[in-house]
């Protein structure tokens, strides 16, 4: 919890001053090229542009503390940030949890069946596939799959959450869990119809990554003595998979899972953006084109707060997979 | 001669890998084992005896490795032998004890799940039942306080313990062949004498046959009743323990004998090693693969491959033996 509080307070300071050393800055961004030297200078003063930075700093902590992030500027001008957050945030979830889920139930399976039968043609398609999936640039496969799916072919929509046409009930603000909830199918089977490409499209990289992790773990642990011993007992396949090889070769998987859904946000401000998502991501995108300094504060806080609350569920769910971290933090 | 429990028949193992010549590390060899009996395999590392216990459980890779010859157990035969149905055997019929007892159990997985689920597996216990089992097992083997070891992980138990956990498995069901892999070499001195009195007293009084595979003469001295010494690949002498210890006769037998230290010896009488290391061995083809160690040399083994004859009651594949037996001409002194 100390290591959340400080990475906050550092990227606070980090985050205030680097978005001011920015050329344009708001004003530009609010006025244009119209504004004359009268109404910039107002502007300037009202968005308390003026005083000495460190007393801009400590006006945005104090109120921050408070869950106040100021007034958005430019990306829904005069909403409050916080709002903005709250309201973009279950979006961005929703599009993180359903591309981890693809690449998990995906990349784990295939790389072990890769590790498995090494050498063979799964193993080099894996291999040479997932090279392409991390070098590919996401926001040109995410054009990719637009370009095919939703406008040539037609299958899918090209954008959006939800059709227009439909009327949903909203509970949670995850829009496919919402249609289930309320038992509104065709409002839930409408929303996974939206999310399907975007969330392809961000699940790219972190598929190819665990895809090579489990197959490299996997690779390692088949030559373990302990698989061996359980060969030498006769055990059933299914056991000795489960048990014996996937059980310890998911231990650097699960490091992986952790640091690959903290880097979904970065993924998530080009996918968004292609597929017209309304999340975090697009506000971020948004937020940098306008200058709006509230917004893109609060989302890269928040960020870095779930970026560590991830890593810290992981720290924990690495103690109960593995025994002998359990102990040593017992003795400690 | 009645069916022996365990036959081989010209074993051998050659290893081939992609653009380098093949290592023939098992040649041609055969041995029985009866039921009951204890079997040594003594010889150096590389000698090929960890190949053959592997050989014989199916547990080598299935590629690069080439098994051929012929392996039955009770009459049946191994090699060729699916790993499906190899695994119906293993753990029931065949157990192993490996050398390293931290490496050889799964680091994540409780000591009783890796008893219970052999019992689970070949004699269809329930989970319950199974624990109850493994818990008698853990105390046959000489764990204190079995029920609390049973949910505890391999790190938390001490070397020796891990290797009476291992012992507990390879004997869950019982199985009529036990082959333990230098089953001591990992382990302390002190441990070392407990592990091999555990294994005399398990496999003693029941029909449970034994290979032991060592380097170490002293495991052989105080547990086997017949001794298969290998070089290079081949049985090179075959004796009962106390022939063998009394009249070695290969002069690779007498050697390692005369290399170990005794406590009844005269006081102030020199180790003699074994000059040379395996690296020198020759081709079997061309002559005998110890011949550039051999003290007892002869123009012949350079070029005439010694062949496995029957020699005063054992087997021997030696032009020159040993005549003379000081070791135990100095003992009746």
């Amino acid at each position: 919890m100390l290591q959340l509080a400080l990475v906050v307070v550092v990227l606070s300071v980090l985050i205030f001053g680097w978005l001011r050393m920015l050329p344009g800055g708001p004003v530009s961004a609010l006025l244009g090229d119209r504004g004359t030297a009268e109404s910039r200078a107002e502007l300037t003063e009202a968005l308390g542009l003026n005083d000495p930075i460190f007393v801009q700093y400590f006006a945005f902590l104090g109120r921050a503390i408070t869950g106040d992030f100021g007034t958005s500027t430019g990306v829904s001008p005069g909403k409050p940030a916080m709002e903005l957050f709250l309201e973009r945030f279950p979006a961005t979830i929703e599009l993180s949890i359903a591309a981890i889920l693809i690449a998990l139930i995906g990349a784990i399976p295939l790389g072990y069946l890769a590790a498995r039968r090494r050498g063979g043609w799964l193993d080099n398609a894996g291999v040479v596939g997932s090279m392409i999936g991390i070098s590919i640039p996401i926001f040109f496969l995410a054009f990719l799959l637009k370009y095919f799916l939703s406008i040539k072919l037609g299958w899918l929509p090209t954008g959006g959450r939800q059709s227009p046409d439909i009327d949903a009930t909203r509970v949670t603000g995850f829009f496919v869990l919402d249609g289930l909830l309320t038992r509104e199918w065709d409002a839930a089977w409408d929303a996974l119809k939206h999310l399907l490409l975007p969330a392809l499209a961000l699940a790219s990289i972190p598929f190819a990554v665990i895809f090579r992790i489990t197959r490299a773990s996997v690779l390692d642990v088949m030559d373990e003595d302990y698989v061996r011993t359980a060969r030498s007992k006769g055990l059933t396949r299914r056991i000795i998979r489960d048990r014996h090889i996937l059980r310890n070769a998911m231990l650097p998987v699960v490091t992986t899972v952790g640091l690959q859904t903290g880097a979904l946000l970065s993924g998530a401000v080009l996918t968004e953006t292609v597929f017209s998502w309304q999340g975090v991501g697009q506000a971020l995108a948004i937020g940098f084109e306008r200058k709006d300094f509230p917004v893109l504060q609060v989302v890269i806080i928040a960020a870095a707060m779930a970026y560590v609350l991830v890593n810290l569920l992981v720290d924990l769910s690495y103690a109960v997979i593995d025994p002998r971290i359990r102990t040593a933090q017992k003795v400690s | 001669m009645g069916m022996a429990l365990l036959e081989v028949r010209d074993l051998s193992v050659v290893f081939r890998r992609r653009g380098e010549e093949p290592t023939i590390a098992v040649d041609n060899i055969s041995f029985d084992v009866e039921p009951g009996q204890t079997v040594g395999l003594v010889g150096e590392s590389g000698c090929g005896k960890s190949v053959t216990s592997l050989a014989i459980m199916g547990l080598l890779p299935s590629r690069g490795a080439e098994v051929s010859g012929s392996v039955t157990f009770e009459g049946k035969e191994l090699l060729g032998l699916s790993q499906r149905q190899l695994d119906e055997r293993r753990g029931r019929d065949l157990g192993m004890v490996f050398q390293d007892p931290l490496s050889s159990l799964n680091p994540v997985v409780p000591i009783g799940v890796q008893i219970a689920e052999v019992l689970e597996r070949h004699r269809k216990l329930s989970r319950k039942d199974a624990n109850a089992e493994a818990a008698e097992l853990l105390n046959r083997v000489g764990i204190p306080d079995p029920n609390r070891r049973l949910d505890e992980y391999p790190h938390q138990l001490s070397g020796g313990m891990r290797q009476r956990a291992l012992i507990a498995i390879a004997l869950a069901c019982r199985p009529r062949l036990l082959i333990a892999d230098e089953p001591t070499t990992a382990l302390d001195v002190t441990i070392q004498a407990q592990i091999l009195s555990l294994l005399a007293e398990l496999v003693s009084g029941t029909d449970t046959a034994l290979i032991m595979i060592t380097h170490d003469l002293g495991v052989v001295a105080g547990l086997c009743d017949e001794v298969n010494v290998m070089y290079g690949g081949r049985i090179v002498e075959r004796a009962q323990r106390h022939a063998l210890f009394a009249e070695p006769r290969h002069p690779y037998t007498h050697g390692l004998l005369a290399s170990i230290p005794r406590l009844d010896a005269p006081r102030g009488e020199k180790l003699v090693p074994i000059r040379g290391s395996v690296v020198d061995n020759i081709a079997w083809s061309r002559g005998c693969a110890f011949a550039p160690r051999c003290p007892n040399q002869l123009e012949q083994c350079w070029t005439d491959p010694p062949e496995l004859v029957e020699d005063r009651g054992g087997m021997l594949r030696c032009h020159n033996p040993v005549e003379v037996a000081p070791l135990a001409a100095e003992g009746a002194r």
